[in-house]
């Protein structure tokens, strides 16, 4: 693998608001972190982690408490947002009303003082980019929702910014426009070569569209990794919990590698701990169920909830804790279970994970 | 069914029509009437104490370009009274100018205050409505006029050892009908820079416009209809302003309102007042007309 040149590098960059009479909030408390060139990197986390605030600080509408931001190399924490080849698309696109659809798309070059011609090259290429060459004349408001996302698109990407920043781009549409746009997404980015960071707060987005994730929380970024790692290796239980679904045990660490459950027995789970009281995450998906004297824990079932494609099933274990276990609804066993019959639960050999916390 | 129906659609229509009545009769009372009132006494001669002798005549008219040699009864022309309504209209178009340059800054700042602190700042405009007009501009009065506070202040400092001449000045009328509708200019300019999506202004910087380019491609273009609405609001009263040249003024600058009042009052011409009163009214609706068509085509072609 060559070696990746990094895009925007945070380093140590926090952001405090402070308001009169009131404490001190740390909307970002030490963030560093390194996004490389040609990278689709996701923000993600709950509203009020910080996400957005970061990604002010890369586009420059709100400058650093303290800490560096570099763009290539250069501190860009302190230019106004003007000056910095970065654009943003806007979490409601923000386009202005009073232009065509050309005009939004052309601005960003108009203001960069290109000849008329080569902006309206640009215009042209980014319309066909989109898909949108129809519309061109239109006024913003005479287009959907859908079409405006795509103006915002092409308006943030004709100038050929370095980076381009999304603030949730695709939370105002419904289900299957998202889904169109997730796609639509990954191949202007595939096609453009341009770094996105992407901010989100819906994990299934950003499992799906990510090269890379930082889950954040609280001004914090908890861990960064692949979508794969992310899911299946979760760090702390902070991001176990908010990355799908996921249902925690506690233990006491035995030797490396080895936890006793206090629901019984004693499991295989992967984790740097050997010693002391743990929690071990198990993915719903990775447990199954099967009869009481088969089974490596033993349960109750308590609920059965049916999804079409699978089934949740809620059992709670001797320790009278919940755990829950989904299946494909694939006839078998499972088809004919109901509250309060007694089940075995077996976790797949290498999916447990001891936390770090 | 179809029957009933548009038998119960007649029976809403009527009922509505009826809901309209008082507002179509405080229209009549309170708009029509008065302007045909103003209009018949035009084209009638004035009576010699004040009011109208029913005789048709087009004098009031004629007179407003027209003076009637006393001795061979011949029209000459004289430009008084066009004087006077170039004055005004020279006034009122720099009254429009400078508080349009001082409002919008002022409804700019006002819009960009925190939501819970704009009321506060809206009612601050307001203050001055609290007290009537002319108060108001004898107010203004104690303070330029040779002992007033602003000359004591600068002879006390020893800036000047004799008092600046304000009061009776074009200054002076300017100064009290800045201060008279600033807050017309105000109010709507801050209504539509409120109502800004300043997300638009943060996707004009983050698309390379600087500061001077984001003010006159983003926020005065959306500002455009607060911009409109004040500069008339301004610019209408403004025309026609009364008290403030009058006190200010000293009666030496006349302006249209004066020289309509003087019609009624001591000119004893009622007729001469009302032409007066519709030559300004058709020129203000024939700019107006032309302003508005302007203005909307401009935006039609972006």
């Amino acid at each position: 693998m060559k070696p990746k040149n990094a895009a925007i590098e945070a380093r140590g960059v926090s952001r405090v608001f402070a308001a009169k009479g009131q404490q001190a909030v740390a909307a970002l408390d030490d963030v560093s972190v390194t996004i490389n060139e040609n990278e689709f990197f996701t923000l993600l986390g709950p509203s009020g982690c910080g996400k957005t605030t970061l990604l002010r600080l890369i586009a420059g509408f709100d400058f650093p408490t303290s800490g560096e931001i570099l763009l290539y190399g250069e501190d860009i924490a302190m230019l106004p947002p003007f000056k910095r080849p970065v654009n943003t698309v806007f979490q409601n696109y923000a386009l202005f009303p009073h232009m065509t659809v050309a005009e939004n798309i052309g601005f960003g070059l108009e203001m960069l003082d290109k000849p008329r011609a080569e902006i309206d090259a640009r215009v042209a290429e980014m319309l066909k980019l989109v898909r949108m060459e129809d519309l061109a004349a239109r006024k913003t408001s005479q287009i959907s929702g859908g079409q405006q996302q795509r103006v915002a698109l092409a308006r943030a990407l004709a100038p050929k910014p370095k980076v381009l920043l999304l603030d949730e781009p695709l939370s105002a549409l419904d289900y299957k426009l998202r889904k169109d746009m997730q796609i639509e997404l990954k191949r202007l980015q595939h096609e453009t070569g341009i770094t996105f960071i992407f901010v989100t707060h819906d994990q299934e987005e950003a499992l799906t569209m990510s090269d890379r994730i930082a889950v954040m929380s609280k001004g914090h970024i908890l861990q960064v990794g692949s979508p794969h790692q992310i899911y299946d290796e979760p760090s702390v239980r902070f991001v176990a919990n908010f990355i799908g679904e996921t249902n925690f045990l506690n233990g006491t660490v035995t030797k490396k590698g080895r936890v006793k459950l206090t629901a019984g027995p004693e499991i295989e789970a992967a984790g740097s701990a050997s010693t002391g009281t743990v929690t071990v995450v198990v993915r719903p998906e990775h447990a199954s169920l099967t009869t009481a004297a088969k089974g490596q824990l033993k349960a109750v079932v308590s609920n059965v909830v049916y999804f079409g494609t699978d089934t949740h099933f809620h059992v709670t274990l001797a320790d009278g804790a919940g755990f829950m276990v989904r299946q494909q609804n694939s006839g078998g066993l499972a088809a004919s279970l109901k509250p309060g019959d007694k089940v075995g639960v077996m976790i797949a050999p290498g999916t447990a994970r001891i936390l770090r916390d | 069914m179809a029957e009933l129906a548009s038998t119960a659609d007649h029976n809403n229509a009527k009922r509505n029509r009826w809901l309209s009545a008082p507002a179509l009769i405080s229209i009549v009372i309170f708009g029509i009437l008065p302007l045909l009132v103003i209009l018949v006494y035009s084209f009638l001669r004035p009576a010699n104490y004040g009011g109208v002798v029913w005789k048709f005549s087009t004098e009031a008219y004629s007179s407003f370009l027209f003076q009637r040699d006393i001795f061979d009864d011949t029209l000459q022309f004289t430009p008084d009274y066009l004087i006077i309504y170039a004055r005004s209209i020279g006034f009122a178009v720099f009254t429009t100018l400078v508080c349009l340059l001082l409002g919008f800054p002022t409804a700019y700042f006002m819009a960009t205050r925190p939501p819970e602190q704009r009321n506060w700042w809206v009612l601050l405009i307001t203050i001055p409505f609290w007290s009537n007009l002319l108060v108001r501009t004898l107010a203004i009065m104690f303070i330029i006029r040779d002992e007033g506070l602003i000359n004591h202040i600068l002879i006390w400092a020893g800036f000047i050892d004799k008092p600046i001449v304000m009061l009776y000045t074009n200054f002076s009328i300017m100064l009290g009908l800045l201060y008279s509708f600033l807050p017309f200019m105000v109010l709507p300019l801050y209504s539509s820079l409120e109502k800004m999506d300043f997300r638009l202004v943060e996707a004009g910087f983050d698309l390379y416009a600087n500061k001077r380019a984001v003010l006159w491609r983003i926020i005065i273009p959306l500002a455009k209809p607060g911009i409109i609405a004040g500069c008339l609001l301004v610019f209408i009263p403004a025309l026609g302003a009364y008290v403030t040249p009058l006190i200010l003024g000293g009666g030496l600058h006349l302006m249209i309102g004066d020289l309509i009042a003087q019609q009624f009052g001591s000119g004893r011409n009622w007729p001469q007042g009302s032409a007066l009163a519709l030559i300004l009214m058709a020129g203000v609706l024939i700019s107006l007309f032309f302003y508005v068509r302007n203005t909307t085509g401009k935006m039609h072609h972006g």
